[in-house]
């Protein structure tokens, strides 16, 4: 192969760099770029076509003078060093250690950009993780290889809920091995601190890999980061046979990242601005989520996205939905009602929830439990808006009784403290307790023997 | 192949590859790229530059790198042993991929679609002596405990004279028969090949005339579709779109279900993969999996792949409906089919129509709908066979505007129209009945009405009248108030409320209710309605409502649909119980 090293770079749009004159070059490549100062930045080949390159910057293009650039083609892909050590680090976009410690020595690279998992090979994700939220426990249940989505907006506490599950959860069985690999895209120096410090001040930091790129950190660097942070995962999980709990916030973030590169090439936009292949690019993330037969370790992903104006049908949150199972949404209302975690439990779902929760796995009421938890808060919402709209006298004595329900399910089942962890059979209790401020003969989605069995005894008619 | 023809790549973006010196090269042939030789498909002639999609990832491909032509087009393998078979999007079977490269997939991976350590039995139907046609059926191979396969003289043989043919066993290249055509003789083996953008041929297509049954209430009762019939089911994400498919996949009366996923999630697949070899298929009582062919290209497997695999999927579809089977094909989601489309034609730098789609995206998807039918199958026995295709659409943002839901929506004959609103209140299957529609309605009533009751239609019009009549209430109510209405009108909501939580509200994970057949369907309904007979009657003759709105009979309807299939009989009685209860209130 011809020289690999080239003074032709000619033209620098936005992030990407447009290199002449070149050779043997291949897709997907890796580059070195050496300026002016003998600093080097990272990129990467985002098309060939003939003698011309088109090369993704990472660490961005400013203070860049194309006439003095040297691009050196390093002949293979993105690939990460990866290795048990990597617990209890901290590191920046590119992979490199910046908790001050030494550097990693890698037990193999990988390539960041992994292989699709063959679904043939893929085992279901059925195994209860236990959050310590009653409303995702209870109403939500996140089950092993499962990726569930926070849908957040500006000024929720995202971050503060996503660091209370990172730090609470487990499952019910003992002696298995568990760890948190947290990704930051282009979040805000104090919310990186606030989890830095959650994860020291707790000792979670000794079980948990960190990839932080702040705000003001290169964007192109957000392209890779989940990626680097889910081949660390994979690595762990699958080879090292660890459950592994994958944070990645905020895709916000990413997604606008890509959009910018996508304009910077001048592609087709599609819905309002973003590219065309969102979809494609999302899932690749995503769908890294799994078990696979006949391994122990699992990657179960909860990523963390802000909702640009609230708005669900943003392309970002819709297509994160069609790809997810599932999705915690959180509401700006109950915020505002002072409840912490703000959870809207009607439009939240897991999809998954079926298949890890019930006898042997939870308990065998709790399908029902949850069921009539739903329909009775649902009903009491809707007795709300009405009366708002016809006064509170416009209501018939039950729905009366919804109402006191719903406020009470907000008030003492949603909300919870930031430290407080509730074991699921602590929250079923709630739930009875709650449950049990309506007529038995409401409770027409729970069996007659659990009714027996679980029902609180000493206040059943309120 | 010998005397490889080669090109040269000139340029790579993403899963679009650039080659010239490909001289001869026709349209939609097949190609190998690069020094990995991936597979990739021509979609674009421009003089000599010749645009190729790819269905591996592209990394590591560079000019310079050598293109390979294989003058075929993109083909399926047709033949014994695709059924229970799991497929990605260009037919490489998964399970063999494990066994091949693990866990995940890797570049370059190959097997041959069927799989040929497997002997199959070949009794011949046919003669040596017999004149035969394209279509004739040669002999047939016992596949599973459910399909008898049928090996056909293949479409490209208008007709020929049979030389020999005899019992055999082998794999699927062996030969069955030779066949004297008038240019020569013919080998024919288990198995052929066909490709994948070109529908196969029938004798004639005929408008559809029975009703697939589903055993799901909303849709077989008040939005039906017919064998050869086409449907979509668009919906917001979370709305259960997959559910409806599994349950059709599951329940649907057909002999033979191609299910194909495209560009969903990989945990739905290892869903269906678990799930079918333990259900059984509630006509022959064998395991569901023994009629079904699974083509899985999820969302982080290749685009270009993504784009074949509904084709790989309708091909497999047409092949055994030209059996004379009745076939059913899932496409979950024909959404990701278009945006596979989409990002394709901005990588070849066309011009865009709407949202950045092509602008033959609504004719490409017209074809493919179009690819359905109840058919008389080519051959000289004149058998039947049909296609039903029901594809799944996820237009953005929920929003059936969206350009790929309008493009269905043109084409289809049933509309399943899933609603937010109803799944967030847990009603499922969440189709929404005011605005779904089914233009088989005719056909199905007139067909039931004949084969299973003579008031089929009757009631069904009169419970879809309550049903519109009760949005039209609830209007009212926000305005004034339940108070405000007249007994009547609330004896309505009563009933339509009745019809909606006890009929059209099915749970597919309870084993009683997931299925519902449609005497047992007719009979619900027929229960709900004779309450209301009753109802209003009484309540003329002055039984007071709220008598007539908390009666615990009321209770036994809701319980009705939970009744076994064996136990119809219980329904009936149940009308009776109504009857008694409703005399025995006091008339003032």
């Amino acid at each position: 192969m011809a020289t690999r090293e080239y003074r032709t770079a000619r033209q620098i749009i936005g992030p990407l760099l447009m290199v002449e004159g070149v050779e043997g070059i291949t897709y997907g490549e890796l580059t070195d770029i050496k300026l002016e100062d003998g600093s080097i930045r990272r990129g990467r080949v985002l098309e060939v076509s003939g003698d011309k390159a088109v090369v993704q910057v990472f660490e961005g293009t400013s203070n860049m003078d194309p006439g003095t650039l040297t691009v050196k083609f390093l002949g293979k892909p993105q690939e990460i060093g990866v290795s048990e050590d990597m617990l209890g680090r901290v590191f920046d976009g590119g992979g490199r250690p910046i908790d001050g410690g030494p550097n990693i020595i890698p037990e193999k690279w990988v390539n960041i950009n992994g292989n699709p998992m063959n679904p043939y090979a893929r085992d279901f994700p059925n195994e209860f993780i236990q959050t310590g939220v009653s409303t995702i426990d209870l109403l939500n249940t996140l089950v092993r290889g499962q990726k569930l989505p926070i849908f957040s907006a500006s000024g929720l506490p995202h971050s503060r809920l996503a660091a209370q599950v990172a730090r609470q959860a487990t499952t019910l069985k003992s002696g298995e091995k568990f760890c948190v690999v947290f990704a930051a895209m282009g979040i805000t120096f104090e919310e990186a601190e606030f989890f830095q410090a959650d994860f020291r001040r707790t000792g979670a930091i000794e079980r948990a890999v960190l990839f932080i790129n702040l705000a003001d950190d290169p964007p192109i660097e957000r392209i890779a980061i989940p990626r680097i942070a889910l081949t660390t995962a994979e690595f762990l999980a699958y080879e090292k046979d660890m459950h592994v709990l994958v944070i990645l916030t905020d895709l916000t973030n990413y997604c606008e990242a890509l959009r910018e590169i996508s304009a910077a090439r001048k592609e087709v936009p599609g819905r309002r601005g973003y590219p065309g292949y969102l979809y494609t690019d999302l899932s690749t993330i995503y769908e890294r989520a799994g078990r696979i037969k006949g391994r122990t370790g699992s990657v179960t992903q909860i990523p963390v996205l802000t909702m640009p104006e609230d708005d669900k049908t943003h392309p970002i949150p819709d297509l994160t939905g069609y790809i997810t199972e599932g999705q915690i949404i959180l509401s700006r209302a109950i915020h505002g009602q002072g409840i912490y975690p703000p959870v809207d439990v009607l439009p939240s779902l897991s999809r998954l929830k079926n298949k890890g929760i019930g006898e042997g796995r939870t308990r065998e009421d709790h399908a029902n439990v949850m069921n009539q938890l739903y329909a009775a808060y649902a009903r009491g919402k809707n007795a709300k808006e009405l009366a708002v709209v016809l006064g509170e006298s416009a209501l018939s004595e039950i729905d009366l009784l919804y109402v006191r329900f719903a406020d009470a399910f907000e008030d003492r089942f949603i909300r919870q403290g930031e430290e407080e962890n509730r074991t699921i059979f602590e929250s079923l209790e709630l739930g009875w307790q709650l449950l049990a401020m309506l007529p038995r003969t409401e409770l027409k989605r729970i069996r007659e023997e659990y009714i027996d069995k679980y029902l609180p005894k000493q206040e059943t008619t309120a | 192949m010998t005397n490889e023809q080669r090109g040269e790549v000139v340029k790579v973006s993403g899963p679009l590859v650039q080659a010239r010196g490909l001289a001869g090269v026709r349209m939609y042939e097949m190609v190998r790229v690069g020094d990995a030789r991936l597979f990739g498909e021509v979609i674009e002639i421009r003089g000599e530059v010749v645009s190729i999609q790819v269905y591996e990832e592209t990394e590591g491909i560079g000019p310079g790198q050598p293109v390979f032509r294989t003058g075929q087009p993109l083909s399926v393998e047709l033949g014994p042993g695709l059924i229970r078979s799991i497929y990605d999007g260009v037919q490489r079977p998964l399970d063999k991929l494990v066994e091949q490269c693990g866990a995940f997939i890797l570049r370059g991976a190959e097997a041959p679609a069927l799989d040929r350590s497997v002997e199959w039995d070949f009794v011949p139907v046919a003669k040596t002596g017999d004149n035969v046609v394209a279509g004739d059926v040669l002999g047939t191979v016992k596949e599973s405990v459910i399909v008898v396969h049928k090996i056909m003289v293949p479409p490209d043989i208008p007709e020929a004279t049979v030389k020999k043919i005899a019992p055999v066993k082998g794999n699927v290249d062996t030969v069955v028969a030779v066949l004297e055509t008038a240019q020569g003789t013919r080998e024919v083996r288990m198995a052929q090949s066909w490709p994948v953008r070109m529908p196969r041929p029938v004798k004639s297509k005929m408008p559809p005339q029975v009703p697939l049954v589903t055993g799901q209430r909303v849709i077989d009762m008040f939005f039906p579709l017919t064998k050869g019939g086409t449907a979509c089911v668009p919906g917001p994400f979370g709305s259960g779109k997959t559910v409806v498919q599994h349950q059709l996949a599951k329940w649907s009366d057909v002999d033979i279900v191609v299910y194909v996923g495209c560009g969903e999630r990989g945990n739905e697949m290892t869903d269906v993969l678990m799930e079918f070899p333990h259900l059984k298929d509630p006509k022959t009582g064998q395991p569901l999996m023994e009629r079904t062919v699974l083509v899985a290209n999820t969302s982080n497997m290749p685009v270009a792949a993504r784009e074949a695999s509904v084709f790989t999927g309708i091909t497999i579809a047409e092949y055994f409906r030209d059996m004379g089977y009745s076939v059913a094909l899932m496409a979950d989601s024909t959404s990701r089919w278009a945006e596979a489309m989409r990002e394709m034609s901005g990588r070849l730098e066309e011009m865009p129509g709407e949202e950045g789609y092509p602008a033959y995206m609504g004719s490409r998807i017209a074809a493919f709908y179009e690819r359905s039918g109840y058919v008389k199958c080519l051959g000289s026995d004149d058998r039947e066979g049909t296609l039903s295709l029901i594809g799944a659409v996820s237009p953005a943002g929920g929003d059936f505007s969206d350009p790929v839901t309008q493009a269905t929506l043109r084409v289809v004959k049933v509309f399943w129209g899933l609603d937010a609103n109803l799944a967030y209140s847990r009603h499922f299957p969440a189709i929404n009945w005011l605005t779904s529609y089914s233009l088989y309605q005719q056909t199905v009533d007139s067909y039931c009405n004949a084969h299973l009751h003579a008031d089929w239609e009757k009631n069904r019009k009169r419970a879809m009248a309550l049903l519109q009549r009760e949005a039209e209430l609830e209007e009212l109510v926000r305005l004034v108030g339940l108070d405000a209405l007249g007994a009547g009108d609330r004896m309505t909501l009563q009933v339509a409320r009745t019809i909606r939580e006890d009929f059209l509200h099915q749970n597919a994970f309870d084993d009683l209710d997931t299925y519902t057949s449609l005497p047992k369907q007719f009979a619900l309904l027929k229960l709900i309605l004779h309450y209301e007979d009753e109802a209003r009657a009484a309540l003329d003759a002055g039984v007071q409502l709220n008598a007539l709105l908390n009666l615990p009979e009321l209770e036994k309807i809701a319980g009705a649909h939970l009744i076994p299939e064996n136990e119809i009989d219980r329904i009936d009685a149940i009308r009776e119980e109504i009857t008694k209860a409703v005399a025995a209130l006091p008339r003032y």
